[in-house]
């Protein structure tokens, strides 16, 4: 049997580095069944204990193997609202695919990979999801955040036979699916179709809506008559570094920078209204997800050179290594063990660069990593129009703030315990609002248990009534 | 979709409109703002709330055609719709009796002055108001600010209404006369909100302004809206827009707003094609 996985067909680094198409262009039918057929079906099934929401690999695999693509899709779609998007973006290295058996020799079999390519056949042959929504409403609840936290809790009441309203402050429900991962990676337009599934299922997704604004927490249960709230309000509070220049003009946070294009379509400027300013040179600050799709859309966007500038070494890097080799082949530049101590603007206000000093790994710290300390006198100048810091996100406070009773951490985040239930009654909260900046899957994972609770916690209050 | 209800020219560029949106119309206060878009391909721009009428559901803006966006919006008519419009958002005008108020709005900043004067004046107030513009024609809201003002003063630049010159120009005259100002409160071109928090700074007299910094989301999510106040980052959107005049870092605020200058130069000269220089 074949000891590694069958190659991802992909556009070509030259050519995807200068357009926003997707990058991983998927499985053919073919090229599935022969990854399925790599599945030794274990009776144990490991794979299953690294999924956050409890999907049935090994059968929807046999089912790929067998050619029943179909019955492929709808038993991934009893667990999963989203199988394109997650079948893209999760990090199955570290979940299904890292208990996999067939990785203790050679490379696990490519989960994702067969879960995106069920997904996308479902899409392309039109297949309808099976829609069988008790007749009998159960209750009304209102979810906070259309993102995955949000999107997942939503279906999984409306299934239930519950009427979900879904409220989201922008103008397009999908969170960081449609404002912070790029095209290139999550072709917007499959969000969407997955959102529209789910508007199938009867969820009303309002948007324009900001909760603390529009409505409160309380006004939503004690005025419009909602049984129960979930919360999953993301972590989208840019953090800065607090140096100096960083409100020169060509500064910008990853969430600026990346919603201009993603959510905004910066990329087809002028035919949309959105602008986005990049240099010809560009420094990013991080080394996670968010600063690889930060490099990547830059030069995207035209930039000749693109830097990562991160404090630590490559070993550290919390992006995913396949994003981290995409950057790579693409010709984004990195500079490690170099941290910015400050940003220099010219007489105008704009950047004109970014001073870095380098760095070498001390002693370990709190979080077990080789902590970096600076090499006294190594400062340089790396000459860049535009930098984008993407050092990581907090909590949004605007729900928190006007939800009196409802607890929260030293940090901002709601306090939620693994069923999502708050410190306030009917109030439940999940997905990155709670855990800080995490994943899909786990987001989404968190929304799966907070709608198993919710439904019990109305069931028995009504029955207590 | 938010039907347009009104349409009205109030000076050449500026336009008024009243557009149905209930639950803003219900929720609003004086000193926040919405965030409209046109189209499915527009951008997304910050208006703040002239005024509102909860009954019948409406919302006032009054804006002034300067680029891409705005001028899209006033070729609009009574009857067209916007595609999106959220809000009430920024936190609401601080509104007490505090005693003497003055109101100061520079250009289209007499617009969101309005409401906050009336606020004022019901909080029992009285309220002293200065508008200014750079002449007679692009003067605004006399007649209403009139009505919400113990005393309402005028100066325009060439002195073709009211008094020849500045906003800070009776502002400076009050205080040396000594006057008791307990409040002030300037909205306007960045320059002229930093002229006026010059003026009372060394009398310490409690001064307030809105700031208008290019927004995106004005939910605190991508912190374009960051501006420095008392050295310290603050969101404009969730965290004002109103702030302590004296502890803004107004030059920071300039060079941000001439940020997409040059974009909407191309914007405007079909990319860049034509020489009007504009
Ligand atoms: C650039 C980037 C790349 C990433 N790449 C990956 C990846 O490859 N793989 C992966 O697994 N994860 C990735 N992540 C992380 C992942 O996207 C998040 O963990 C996940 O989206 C969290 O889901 P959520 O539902 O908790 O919150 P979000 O997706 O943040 O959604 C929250 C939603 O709530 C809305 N909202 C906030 N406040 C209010 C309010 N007051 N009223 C109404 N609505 C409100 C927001 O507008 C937003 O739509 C990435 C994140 C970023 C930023
Ligand atoms: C909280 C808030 C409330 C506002 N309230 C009003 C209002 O009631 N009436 C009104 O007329 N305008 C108001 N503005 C300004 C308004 O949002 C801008 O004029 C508008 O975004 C410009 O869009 P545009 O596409 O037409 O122009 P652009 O093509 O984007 O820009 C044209 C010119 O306007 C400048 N500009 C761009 N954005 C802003 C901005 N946010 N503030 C100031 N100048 C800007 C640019 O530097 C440029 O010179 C407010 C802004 C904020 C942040
Ligand atoms: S662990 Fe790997 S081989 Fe075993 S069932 Fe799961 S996917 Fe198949
Ligand atoms: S407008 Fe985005 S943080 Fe204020």
């Amino acid at each position: 049997m074949q000891q590694v996985k069958h190659k991802m067909p992909e556009q070509a680094a030259d050519q995807r580095r200068r357009n926003f198409n997707e990058v991983a262009l998927g499985y053919e039918a073919e090229t599935a069944k022969a990854e399925a057929a790599r599945c030794l079906q274990c009776k144990t099934a490991p794979c299953r204990q690294g999924c956050p929401v409890e999907i049935d690999i090994p059968k929807f695999i046999k089912n790929i193997k067998e050619g029943d693509f179909d019955a492929a899709i709808d038993e991934i779609k009893t667990k999963n609202n989203l199988p394109a998007v997650c079948g893209r973006v999760c990090p199955q290295e570290d979940q299904c695919e890292k208990y996999c058996i067939m990785g203790k020799k050679g490379e696990p079999v490519g989960i994702g990979r067969l879960e995106r390519f069920a997904a996308d056949y479902a899409m392309a042959t039109g297949r309808e999801d099976k829609v069988d929504v008790p007749a009998e409403v159960l209750g009304k609840v209102a979810v906070i955040g259309a993102g995955p936290a949000g999107l997942t809790t939503a279906g999984d009441l409306a299934r239930l036979g519950y009427k979900v309203t879904v409220f989201e402050a922008l103008h397009a429900p999908g969170g960081v699916l449609m404002y912070g991962i790029p095209e290139f990676r999550l072709p917007k337009a499959i969000v969407q179709r997955e959102i529209a599934a789910l508007r199938k299922l009867g969820v009303d997704i309002q948007v324009n809506a900001v909760i603390g604004k529009s409505y409160t927490i309380d006004e939503l249960l004690n005025e419009e008559g909602y049984d129960a709230v979930f919360i999953g309000t993301g972590a989208g509070l840019p953090h800065f570094m607090d140096i100096p220049g960083e409100n020169l003009n060509g500064v910008y946070s990853a969430n600026e920078f990346l919603t201009r294009v993603n959510l905004m379509k910066a990329y087809k400027f002028p035919q949309t209204g959105t602008p986005v300013r990049v240099g010809r040179r560009v420094a990013v600050v991080g080394a996670g997800n968010v600063a690889m799709d930060s490099a990547r859309t830059a030069l995207r966007l035209g930039a000749e050179k693109v830097y990562i500038v991160y404090r630590r070494s490559e070993e550290e890097m919390p992006a995913r290594h396949e994003e981290l080799e995409h950057a790579k082949e693409e010709g984004v530049e990195f500079r490690l063990l170099t941290a910015p101590v400050q940003v220099l603007g010219d007489d105008k206000g704009w950047v004109k660069g970014i001073e870095c000093i380098k760095m070498e790994l001390g002693e370990p710290d709190e979080s077990g990593r080789r902590k970096p300390v600076p090499v006294e006198g190594s400062n340089y100048v790396l000459d860049v129009e535009t930098v984008v810091m993407a050092i990581g996100q907090g909590p949004n406070p605007l729900v928190q703030d006007t939800t009196p009773g409802l607890a929260v951490n030293k940090r901002g985040n709601i306090m939620a315990d693994e069923t999502g239930a708050t410190s306030k009654d009917a109030v439940f909260a999940g997905g990155d609002i709670v855990t800080g900046a995490a994943t899909v899957i786990l987001a989404m994972g968190a929304g799966k248990k907070a709608s198993a609770k919710i439904h019990e916690y109305v069931q028995n209050k009504k029955a207590a009534r | 979709m938010y039907n347009i209800v009104k349409k009205e020219v109030l000076s050449p560029g500026v336009l008024l409109f009243d557009v149905a949106a209930p639950l803003i119309a219900k929720k609003c206060q004086p000193g926040q703002f919405v965030i409209l878009r046109i189209d499915e391909d527009g951008e997304r721009i910050p208006l703040t709330i002239a005024d509102f009428d909860r009954e019948a559901g409406t919302i006032t803006l009054i804006f002034q055609e300067v680029g891409h966006t705005t001028r899209q919006l006033g070729a609009l008519n009574k009857g067209d719709a916007l595609l999106d419009l959220v809000g009430p958002l920024g936190k609401a005008t601080h509104i007490d009796n505090f005693g003497t108020v003055i109101c100061i709005g520079g250009g289209i900043g007499v617009a969101p002055v309005y409401p906050i004067a009336r606020a004022y004046k019901q909080a029992g107030n009285k309220v002293i108001s200065i508008i200014g513009a750079r002449n007679a024609d692009l003067l605004i809201l006399e007649k209403e600010m009139a009505a919400v003002s113990d005393e309402l003063i005028i100066t325009t630049d060439d002195g073709s209404k009211g008094r020849k010159g500045l906003v800070i120009h009776p502002l400076q005259e009050m205080i040396d006369a000594g006057m008791k100002i307990d409040t002030v409160m300037a909205i306007g071109p960045v320059i002229m909100m930093r002229s006026v928090a010059d003026v009372t700074r060394p009398h310490n007299i409690h001064t307030i302004v809105s700031l208008n910094p290019i927004m995106v989301d004005g939910t605190g999510m991508c912190g374009g809206c960051r501006v420095s106040v008392g050295n310290k980052n603050k969101f404009a959107c969730v965290d004002g827009p109103e702030f302590d005049a004296h502890q803004v870092d107004f030059n920071g605020l300039m060079a941000r707003q001439r940020m997409y200058q040059e974009h909407e130069k191309m914007e405007r000269c079909g990319g860049g094609s034509c020489k009007c220089n504009k």
